[in-house]
C-alpha cells in the first residue's frame, strides 16, 4: 500500500485509529444523557487553551487539555447548582471559549504556529511522533476509566435522579465523564478539528442506538463504527485530497443514513405484514379465549394461542379483536419461555 | 452500623420544611416511620406528598427542621444502597437501548462503592429481583420492547435488587393495568413481610391497600391525617382530599413517637 510508505500517513492513520475508538466510547454516555452537544462546547473552550499555548510557547495540546478539563468541571458545577441559569452559563462559557481563542491567536507574533484552520477543522498529516505519544497516553487513560467506571457512568447517564437518590456519587461521576469528554476533544482536535469533534462522538453512537439490543452492544458497536469511519475517512482523504475531519464525518453520516433507512424499511415491512395478518383474522370467525380449543401459551405479560403451529396474541383495538403473530418470525432460541411453555 | 430491629426509627421528620428555591412546599411537618412499617403517603395533586418523598431521598432540599433517614441526616447516609427508590416515571427513558438486566443491575451498584464490580452474589440478587416482578424470561430483552406496565415493573425490580432496608415508591400504580397492580401488591407484601420498610406515595392505593397498614395524608403541605389506612381511604381505595376547613390543624404533630396510629381528623371515613 502506497499510503503506508509515508511516515506522516502512518502517524495520521494511528491517530485516526485512536480517535475513532475513543470518541464513541465517551460519546455514547453523552447520547444516553441527552447532552450530545457537550463535546461541541468543550471543543470551543479548548480553542482558548490552544491560543494560550501558542502565545506562551508551551505545547498547545497540553494547554488545550487543561482548558477543556477546567471548562468541563466548571460546567458540571454550574449544572449541579441548579437549572435556572445553567443554560445561559453554558452558552457564555462555550462562546467565550471560541471568541477568546480567536482573539488570543490573532495576538500571537508572526511566525508562530497560528493556523486557526488546523485547529478548527483538523490537520491530521501534521501529527508528530510526540503528538502520537500524548494521544496514546490519553487513549489508554480514557479507555481505562470507561472500563473501570463504565457501569456507573451508564447508571448516572441513564437516570441521574435515581442515582442520586440511592447514593451514587453523581457529581463526581459527572465530573469524571466531563473530564473524559475534554480529553477526547483534545485527542480528536488534530484529526477532525474542534468544530467537528462532537460528530465523531455522537454519530457512531446514533447508528449503534438504531440496531443494538443492549447498552454494552451499543458501546462496542459504536466504537467499531467509529474506528472504521475514522481510518477509512483518513485513507480516503489521502486519495481525494480533502480534509480528513470533514471526510470522516461525512462518511459517518452516510453510514447513519444508510442504517436509519434500512431500519425504517424493516419496520415498515413488519408493519405491513402485521396488517396483512390482521386482515386474515378479521375475516376469521374464531375468537381466542380460555377454553377455546387452542393451546394457551403464556408469553410475557399476556397469553398467546397456538393456532395451527403459529402463535396468536389477541389484543383489543378500536375496531375489535386483533391478533398479533408471536413466535413465528423469531428463532426458537430468541423466545425460550414461549418454547418452554409449549 | 446497619444492624436494625423492628421498632427502630427508619424515617424521622421533625418540624421539617421541604421545597424548591427556598419556597417550602411541605411546611413544618413531623412524621416518624419505624422499621418494618408499610405506610401510604396520600394526598391530591399538588398536596406536597411527592415533595415529601423527594425530601427524604435528598432530591428536594430540606429548608428547615430535621429529616433523618435510616439514622442519619438526609444525604449523610454512610452506606449507600440501603434505600430503594421507584420514581414516578412510567418508562425507562435512556436514549441508548438497554436490557432488563442492565437496568436492574444499576440498582445493585450503589451497594458496591465506586470501583467494585458486580459479583456472582450481585447477579443472583438481580436475577431474583427480576423474577420477583415476573419478568425472568425477559431478562436479556431491550426495555423498549416491553409494555408500559412491564417497564414500571423493571423499575421496581431495580429498586428491589439493592435489597433495601427502606423502599420509597412514587405513584407505583399510576397508569398500570389492574393485573400489574395486583402483581405489585403481591411483591410488596413479600418485601414487607421480609422486614423492608415501605413508603408508598400515591393518590389511590388500589390493591396496595392490603399491604399498607398506615396512612399519612398530606394536604397543602401539612400532614392532616396520620393513622390506619382504613380511616383515610374509602372502601374503593379511592382517596379524596376535600377542601375541609381545618384552620388550626390541631395536633398534626406526632408528639409521642410510640403512638404510630393517631387519627387527627376523619376524612370522609365516617360516611
Amino acid at each position: 500500500m502506497e499510503i503506508l510508505e509515508y511516515g506522516f500517513m502512518q502517524r495520521a492513520l494511528l491517530a485516526s485509529l485512536m480517535v475513532g475508538l475513543v470518541a464513541p466510547a465517551v460519546g455514547i454516555f453523552l447520547v444516553q444523557r441527552r447532552l450530545s452537544l457537550l463535546g461541541d462546547g468543550l471543543g470551543h473552550v479548548a480553542l482558548t487553551g490552544v491560543a494560550i499555548g501558542v502565545l506562551t510557547s508551551t505545547a498547545p495540546v497540553g494547554a488545550a487539555l487543561v482548558a477543556a478539563v477546567l471548562g468541563a468541571v466548571l460546567i458540571e458545577l454550574v449544572r449541579a447548582r441548579g437549572r435556572t441559569s445553567g443554560d445561559v452559563a453554558l452558552a457564555v462559557l462555550f462562546y467565550g471559549g471560541i471568541a477568546g481563542g480567536v482573539v488570543l491567536l490573532s495576538l500571537a507574533p508572526r511566525g508562530s504556529a497560528t493556523n486557526l484552520d488546523a485547529y478548527l477543522f483538523g490537520a491530521i498529516t501534521t501529527t508528530s511522533a510526540e503528538d502520537l505519544a500524548v494521544f496514546a497516553a490519553i487513549t489508554l487513560a480514557v479507555l481505562a476509566v470507561v472500563g473501570l467506571l463504565g457501569q456507573r457512568l451508564y447508571a448516572v447517564s441513564d437516570d441521574e435522579e435515581y442515582a442520586r437518590a440511592v447514593g451514587l456519587p453523581v457529581l463526581a461521576l459527572n465530573i469524571v465523564l466531563a473530564a473524559l469528554v475534554a480529553s477526547t476533544v483534545v485527542l480528536s482536535m488534530r484529526v477532525v478539528g474542534l468544530l467537528l469533534i462532537s460528530a465523531l462522538m455522537i454519530v457512531p453512537s446514533a447508528v449503534a442506538q438504531l440496531v443494538a439490543r443492549s447498552f454494552r452492544q451499543a458501546l462496542y458497536l459504536a466504537c467499531g463504527i467509529g474506528l472504521v469511519v475514522s481510518v477509512s475517512g483518513t485513507t480516503a482523504s489521502y486519495y481525494t485530497g480533502t480534509p480528513s475531519g470533514g471526510t470522516i464525518v461525512l462518511l459517518a453520516i452516510a453510514v447513519f443514513l444508510v442504517v436509519a433507512a434500512a431500519v425504517a424499511l424493516r419496520e415498515a415491512t413488519a408493519r405491513r405484514r402485521h396488517r396483512r395478518r390482521g386482515d386474515v383474522h378479521a375475516a376469521h370467525p374464531h375468537e381466542h379465549g380460555p377454553g377455546c380449543g387452542h393451546q394457551a401459551v403464556p408469553h410475557g405479560d399476556h397469553v398467546d394461542y397456538d393456532h395451527d403451529g403459529h402463535l396468536h396474541a389477541p389484543h383489543l383495538t378500536g375496531t375489535g379483536v386483533h391478533y398479533d403473530e408471536h413466535g413465528t418470525d423469531a428463532a426458537p432460541a430468541d423466545r425460550p419461555a414461549t418454547e418452554g411453555a409449549r | 452500623m446497619t444492624a436494625r430491629s423492628p421498632g427502630d426509627v427508619a424515617v424521622r421528620l421533625h418540624d421539617a420544611s421541604i421545597g424548591y428555591d427556598d419556597v417550602p412546599i411541605v411546611a413544618r411537618v413531623d412524621l416518624t416511620v419505624r422499621h418494618g412499617e408499610a405506610i401510604a403517603v396520600l394526598g391530591s395533586n399538588g398536596s406536597g406528598k411527592t415533595t415529601l418523598a423527594r425530601g427524604l431521598l435528598g432530591l428536594a432540599p430540606v429548608l428547615g427542621g430535621d429529616v433523618e433517614i435510616l439514622g442519619a441526616p438526609v444525604g449523610r447516609l454512610r452506606d449507600p444502597g440501603r434505600i430503594g427508590y421507584v420514581p414516578q416515571r412510567h418508562t425507562v427513558s435512556g436514549a441508548v437501548p438497554a436490557t432488563v438486566r442492565e437496568v436492574v443491575s444499576v440498582g445493585r451498584l450503589a451497594r458496591l462503592g465506586l470501583f467494585r464490580r458486580l459479583r456472582a452474589a450481585d447477579r443472583v440478587a438481580v436475577g431474583e429481583a427480576v423474577a420477583a416482578v415476573g419478568l425472568a424470561d425477559r431478562m436479556e430483552e431491550p426495555i423498549a420492547s416491553l409494555s408500559g406496565g412491564q417497564q414500571r415493573r423493571v423499575l421496581v425490580a431495580r429498586a428491589l435488587a439493592a435489597q433495601p432496608e427502606l423502599l420509597i415508591m412514587d405513584e407505583p400504580t399510576a397508569g398500570v393495568d389492574a393485573a400489574s397492580q395486583d402483581a405489585l401488591a403481591e411483591v410488596l407484601a413479600r418485601v414487607s413481610a421480609a422486614g423492608t420498610t415501605l413508603l408508598v406515595v400515591t393518590h389511590e392505593t388500589g390493591p396496595l391497600a392490603s399491604v399498607l397498614a398506615r396512612a399519612v395524608v398530606v394536604d397543602q403541605g401539612r400532614i392532616s391525617y396520620d393513622g390506619p389506612l382504613a380511616g383515610a381511604a374509602s372502601g374503593s381505595g379511592e382517596h379524596h382530599c376535600g377542601p375541609v376547613a381545618d384552620a388550626g390543624r390541631p395536633g398534626y404533630r406526632l408528639d409521642q413517637p410510640t403512638v404510630t396510629a393517631r387519627p387527627v381528623r376523619s376524612l370522609g371515613g365516617g360516611r
